[in-house]
């Protein structure tokens, strides 16, 4: 008798990418759609009892294939991981529930299955960089999700989207060769590629510069994959072209996967052992981090078209993220992992709602817009509540790792009172940019001789309501995102020593 | 049913109110206002039965969930809050009587979505009066400005839409710009941003950092309409005038002076503040808000203009009071709340009621109007008498202790402050009290009319009688409020 749930995390991955092949057979199209549902749902499933078993104290831990670490492949989830999977499978699953309609009216009916298979794909390579235990694996699931995203961000009717994945895939490929090289550095030094080997390894040999090298590059490849400023120009074109869908799904967890890759890499292996390499971390990037903050917002409030407003309000978010982080605290890292909860949250639901915007609008420009508050209330109604998450108001999962980042910078005396300020000044920048679109929609009047507007179909809405309420819900009951996220951190400090 | 509960509950009915509202909509208007009518009153016997809690000394309290640590949503019942969920609840069950004989004696479209935002704007108002903590206030203040947005807008012509914007826009920037973070300052200095006799700032914050904060909040809870953020309440006069009475005299501005005065006794502490040389600007810019306002209420034409104005005006009284930092002052912010709620709410129901009869606006228009609609216009007049503050009316009551909380802080700009804007009260409101009764009809109207229909004319007689009333009856208030600043009645 197979006990099943020992095999949850590798079952997590194998699933979505089995049902890839199958899918392709799969005709006529709603078939298609639905298994490609199923399977995600299945994974959204697995990663709930993982997280679940987390917070009840459980640990996971897999070989597959019954080798051994160092020399099989290991796969250990942690409250980290954890955390991450209900991210990414869970933005798979509820984008693809809201996606049928949508899709079929971007890609034509032959080749949706291929559509369908590479979104799996896609899906099971970024699940598999949050199992992985050792840094090839990691490396070849980068890969995996990374071909798949730019079939997917290209797979759309617009024809921009070809130059804007050729872009990503410059960029994309340089940051994983980045990564690969210095993971080779590291291997050349150490012999390991499993990641607690390493740990223990690289003290030995911290001080060579190889290893230093190795360091450089792979924060700068992990940077570059995740859109970290100012290496973030393919993102905005990227997720503008995108197929809707996509880029709800994609703007929700696939930068934030890198970061989980950065984070864990240089707390489990660098921090520990390279002497002072914790400050040339902060000074790296906390400047950075609040270039981000600053400029990303002001691109997006001067943006006119609404994906890529939203696309640099993920790169000034992936600078709070970064911001924590290099405070190298608990409080801040603490801070940083909760956000990337919660900021998957707000702009999962803002794009879901683009989307949904896109289904009745031709064009997603500020003007095209004019007046959508009344002809889509609903979907509008769901914009403010998700916006307002964005902001990071009160009652709403975003004020959650706002009040987060106050109180981990105020800890840190005179420049946390400006990191503070930064802040505040970063999100009423979001007041401004999110004003914007809901000024234009509820009290803009419809352009001249434009077709009468209805509202989104009833699916969709129902998934873009989930998803605004999950904001107020997870903004009111905070406890399994702060509890994992708390436990993520303890792990990742405790190895700082 | 415990105290918690009953908290609880004053809170959820009017949504429960809300949704009931809206299916009924879709069967029945009677059933709908049948709805609307008994949501009301259980709600005003659910606030009542807290209130012999209060006078026994109790403060009830329920905690609903621990966002994070040290932020709770919670509510917590003390007597300024008490006062503020009784007047609030209390008045809307004559304003929605008052509220059917408008929107069907001017046939307004959309009624169900009026009672529905009506009965949530209700259940934000309670969760604002009950609020055990900042955070649970801002989340509640928020929900407020949004459900009344749709009944600002409600006639949804461009004007209306475009005034609309100029409520919503100021009132969303200033909290979200403004009172949000002296919130998070709040809490990060203190440590808490609970409600605590005698305030949660004492030693924690000193300088002008003070004067500061306290320039955050005042100037973030817009609602309160301190001069430069008050532009939204005229703009908001676009709105059917049952929203105008309760919201924009009673529960949407008395939210904005009633978490000022809040802030003030439990967060800041009078004492403290007192102390604090930054913090004394505010008497200076109420001041000079209760005098530009009445000097602009001067010049309006339009009647419910210069009620807005007035009211801009009577907002600042209550600051000004709640900002002398004397007992007898702060008595005189809340018994004023009261006061200026009745006399505000009957004005503006004698305006409504003459723009349903005599299909009239403009104040040049009202020659005379006093013969055709006498119980109207007499309320009218009681309304007028209570803003100048002349007895025997609830204004008077208010003034009497503002004056003495002047005198015991010898605060003389409060005095001359006071002195100055009665005259101009008077100078706004007796010539229209002249001109309703005393002059004649210019020319014979368009419409032969008489009264408003009952219902209206029946709400506005019961709050022109709860504005004499509260003259000889304001021992219950004071009972209820004095042990705030510790005082006996």
């Amino acid at each position: 008798m197979i006990n099943w749930a020992e095999h949850l995390p590798a079952l997590q991955v194998v699933v979505p990418m089995l049902c890839a092949p199958l899918v392709v057979l799969l005709h006529p199209r709603g078939f298609a759609w639905a298994a490609a549902t199923l399977a995600s749902l299945f994974a959204f499933v697995i990663s709930i009892s993982l997280a679940a078993g987390l917070l009840r104290g459980q640990t996971y831990q897999y070989n597959m294939g019954s080798w051994a670490p160092p020399f099989g492949i290991e796969l250990r989830v942690d409250a980290f991981s954890a955390l991450m999977l209900l991210i990414v499978t869970g933005a798979s699953t509820i984008t693809l529930f809201a996606a049928r309609q949508s899709i079929d009216q971007q890609i034509e009916e032959e080749r949706q299955p291929l559509f369908y298979a590479a979104w799996l794909l896609a899906l099971s390579g970024l699940v598999g960089i949050l199992v992985a235990a050792d840094a090839f694996n990691i490396f070849v699931f980068m890969e995996i999700a990374a071909l798949s995203s730019y079939v997917l961000v290209a797979g759309g009717p617009d024809k921009r989207a070809l130059p804007a994945v050729f872009k990503y895939l410059i960029m994309g490929t340089i940051g994983a060769t980045f990564y690969l090289i210095g993971i080779g550095m590291i291997y050349l030094m150490t012999g390991t590629l499993n990641l607690a080997d390493m740990e223990l390894k690289i003290h030995e040999v911290a001080d060579q510069k190889p290893v230093l090298a190795a360091a450089g590059f792979i924060t700068i490849g992990l940077a570059l994959k995740a859109a970290v400023f100012p290496l973030h120009i393919w993102l905005p074109n990227a997720y503008t072209y995108a197929p809707h869908m996509v880029t709800a799904f994609l703007a929700a967890c696939s930068t934030k996967v890198s970061l989980y890759v950065l984070l864990r890499l240089d707390f489990f292996v660098f921090q520990a052992n390279l002497s002072e390499h914790d400050i040339q971390f902060s000074y790296f990037l906390m400047p950075l981090a609040v270039l981000a903050m600053l400029v990303a917002s002001v691109s997006a409030m001067f943006e006119q078209n609404l994906k890529r407003m939203f696309a640099y309000s993920s790169v000034a978010q992936v600078g709070y993220i970064m911001l924590g982080a290099s405070l190298v605290n608990q409080a801040g890292l603490t801070a940083s992992i909760i956000h990337m909860f919660n900021h998957a949250l707000a702009k999962g639901a803002l794009f879901l709602v683009v989307a949904s915007l896109a289904m009745r609008f031709s064009r997603l420009r500020l003007c095209d817009i004019s007046g959508a508050g009344r002809q889509m209330p609903w979907t509008m109604a769901a914009f403010v509540v998700a916006g307002l998450s964005l902001i990071g108001v009160p009652g709403t999962a975003g004020f959650i790792s706002k009040w987060y980042f106050i109180s981990a910078v105020l800890s840190e005396g005179a420049i946390g009172v400006a990191l503070a300020i930064i802040i505040v000044a970063s999100s009423l920048m979001a007041v401004v940019y999110v004003w914007r679109v809901v000024e234009t929609a509820y009290f803009g009047v419809p352009q001249v001789g434009a077709i009468k507007i209805s509202e989104a179909p009833f699916s969709i809405i129902i998934v873009i309501w989930i998803a605004a309420l999950a904001n107020v819900y997870f903004g009111l009951v905070t406890d399994v995102p702060v509890m994992l996220g708390t436990m993520a951190t303890e792990a990742l400090m405790g190895h700082l020593r | 049913m415990n105290a918690g509960d009953t908290i609880l509950t004053a809170v959820a009915l009017p949504l429960a109110g809300a949704v009931a509202i809206a299916f009924a909509g879709r069967i029945n208007k009677n059933l709908r206002e049948g709805v609307t009518l008994v949501t009301a009153a259980a709600l005003a016997w659910t606030v009542a039965s807290l209130v012999p809690l209060i006078y026994a000394g109790a403060r009830p309290a329920i905690s609903i969930t621990e966002v994070v640590p040290g932020i709770e949503l919670a509510f917590k019942v003390e007597p300024l809050g008490m006062l503020f969920a009784c007047l609030a609840s209390g008045l809307w069950i004559i304003n929605s009587i008052y509220s059917i004989g408008y929107m069907r004696g001017n046939a307004e479209q959309n009624q169900t979505r009026f009672y529905t935002c009506f009965a949530i704007a209700l259940a934000a108002t309670m969760g604002i009066a009950f609020s055990a903590n900042l955070f649970t206030l801002f989340i509640f203040y928020e929900v407020l400005t949004l459900s009344t947005y749709p009944l600002v807008a409600h006639k949804g012509d461009e004007k209306t839409v475009r005034s609309a914007r100029v409520y919503l826009g100021i009132l969303l920037t200033t909290s979200i710009g403004l009172l949000l973070p002296a919130i998070v300052w709040t809490y990060i200095v203190a440590g808490s941003g609970d409600f605590t006799p005698g305030g949660i700032l004492a030693g924690k914050l000193e300088g002008p950092a003070v004067g500061l904060l306290l320039g955050l909040f005042v100037f973030g809870v817009g609602k309160a309409a301190i001069m430069p953020v008050h532009r939204w309440l005229p703009a908001a006069m676009v709105a059917p005038t049952p929203v105008s009475a309760l919201l924009h005299a009673v529960a949407v501005v008395k939210a904005g002076v009633f978490t000022v005065t809040k802030v003030i006794i439990y967060v800041f502490g009078i004492d403290f503040l007192f102390a604090e040389p930054s913090s004394s600007w505010l008497v200076y810019v109420t001041a000079f808000t209760i005098i530009a306002a009445s000097i602009v209420a001067l010049r309006q034409s339009n009647l419910k203009r210069l009620l807005a104005y007035s009211t801009i005006a009577q907002l600042s009284y209550v600051v000004m009071s709640a900002a002398v930092l004397k007992p007898f002052a702060e008595i005189g912010a809340m018994t004023h709340m009261v006061a200026h709620a009745f006399g505000k709410i009957t004005l503006f129901f004698a305006a409504g009621a003459i723009y349903t009869a005599a299909k009239k606006t403009e104040i040049h228009q009202l020659h005379g109007i006093g013969r055709r609609m006498p119980w109207t216009m007499a309320a009218f007049t009681i309304g007028a008498l209570s803003m100048i503050g002349v007895p025997p009316t609830g204004g008077f009551v208010s003034k009497w202790f503002i004056l003495a909380g002047a005198f015991q802080a010898e605060n003389y700009l409060v005095l001359a402050t006071i002195i100055l804007s009665t005259v101009l009260n008077a100078a706004y409101f007796l010539p229209i009290i002249f001109m309703v009764w005393f002059a004649r009809e210019k020319s014979s109207p368009d419409i032969n009319h008489g009264e408003a229909p009952l219902a209206m004319v029946l709400a506005l007689t019961i709050t022109a009688g709860l504005t004499i009333g509260f003259f000889f009856f304001n021992g219950p208030v004071l009972e209820l409020v004095g042990p705030i600043v510790g005082m006996k009645p």
